[in-house]
């Protein structure tokens, strides 16, 4: 391939992925970084450090909206950054030192585990629940517009949302993806709040866990410009139409379409992995 | 001054930094694909492109002579640096609202930033 062919594929390739992971919820990096791998060839570690730059570029070109819409919650997400920062480092250093094998394995695991959180969908409801002595003092509750009026939540259990956000902070500095869906968990799951509020605060925070593994990766020379470049500007177009376009897609099809594609994506990531191919 | 309106200078600080920062990029893109010479690409290996394009200085020093990938990583520098910012904001959006607990939670993260970006270059 020419530059100029790369270029174009690479571009193109990005949209799809982050037009559809804007619509999804899953983020662009996921698609990226296998799509890269698997059908051009591309280094893995390449591969990770442009989806890496286009994790930041969604996070932070979205954020505008989603504070409009009075979701996410600064305090808390400011507070889980502390764990999301030190793991993404941690993340950083050990991608340098993994080998291109075990990182397609890792990836294609982690892989599964998006592909099973999309097939799952959004939990129905749950309802807010008051906040525990930590959560009340860390006066981490606040109140997310329902139907036009106000509603109050709490939070719970810190420490343990707290040890699964530095995990999933580590997750993003390996492997160069936004790690979303494990820092909703932490939130929605183990934390107690509400997934409108998870989701929302959960983009807000993935920019600033990204930067934390940034400096490292380009240090290191992951972050290749004639891949990054593409990449980068691929994945923000097509975010920024994804978000554009939300309220009339069919996202429950969406969805389990996408999960497919994941899922077949990571077991091939993972043959390929343990083959040594990738 | 409350969180959502903090909260919302914040995020269009964001956006005009990733804004900024894409512009760049595909001022370095267009430079890049132009002088490109017509042989073929393969990133197959990987083997780290060299301290002008890796370090804070070699990028700056690259960028400013106009050369096409150095203006890429700049414009990858200025996008790396927006959440930078947001956490810098945040600082002292909660110093101004005089909340102590939070003016040193993002202290914190920024220090974590500083130190990740710093041992980096």
């Amino acid at each position: 391939m020419t530059a100029w062919e790369f270029t174009a594929v690479v571009w193109g390739l990005s949209f799809l992925a982050g037009f559809l992971g804007a619509l999804t919820g899953l983020g662009g990096g996921v698609v990226v970084v296998p799509a890269l791998a698997l059908a051009l060839g591309v280094n893995i570690k390449y591969a990770i450090g442009a989806s890496l730059v286009s994790v930041i570029a969604t996070s932070s070109g979205a954020a505008a909206a989603y504070v409009r819409e009075g979701f996410s919650n600064i305090r808390i997400g400011m507070f889980l950054e502390i764990a999301t920062t030190l793991g993404a480092i941690l993340g950083a250093f050990l991608a340098g030192r993994v080998s291109t094998h075990a990182l397609a394995i890792i990836f294609g695991l982690v892989l599964i585990q998006a592909a099973y959180h999309s097939f799952r969908g959004a939990p129905e409801g749950d309802r807010p629940t008051e906040s525990d002595s930590l959560g009340r003092r860390l006066r981490l509750g606040s109140s997310y517009p329902v139907d036009g009026k106000a509603q109050e939540y709490g939070v719970r259990n810190v420490p343990a949302g707290f040890g699964l956000m530095f995990g999933a902070g580590t997750l993003s500095g390996l492997l160069g993806i936004g790690s979303g869906a494990v820092k909703v968990i932490a939130m929605d799951r183990v934390m107690r709040i509400p997934f409108k509020v998870s989701t929302t605060t959960s983009n807000f925070m993935i920019g600033v866990t990204a930067a934390a593994s940034a400096g490292i990766y380009l240090s290191r020379g992951i972050i290749d410009p004639r891949v990054a470049m593409p990449v980068m500007l691929g994945v923000l177009a097509g975010a920024l139409l994804g978000a554009k376009v939300l309220v009339h897609a069919p996202v429950r099809t969406l969805r389990t379409v996408f999960a497919v594609v994941i899922l077949a994506l990571a077991i091939e990531m993972i043959v390929n992995g343990l083959t040594g191919k990738v | 001054m409350d969180d959502r309106r903090l909260e919302t200078i914040i995020g269009r600080l964001l956006q005009t930094g990733v804004l900024l920062a894409a512009a760049t990029v595909f001022a370095g893109g267009v430079l890049y694909l132009i002088q490109s010479p017509s042989g073929h690409v393969d990133y197959r290996t990987f083997a780290s492109s060299g301290p002008a394009l890796n370090s804070l200085s070699g990028i700056v020093l690259s960028a400013a002579h106009l050369q096409s990938l150095g203006l890429i990583q700049l414009g990858l520098l200025l996008l790396i640096a927006t959440p930078v910012a947001r956490v810098a904001m945040a600082v002292a959006g909660f110093a101004l609202e005089r909340d102590r607990l939070y003016t040193i939670v993002s202290v914190i993260v920024l220090l974590i930033l500083a130190f990740s970006l710093i041992h980096a270059t």
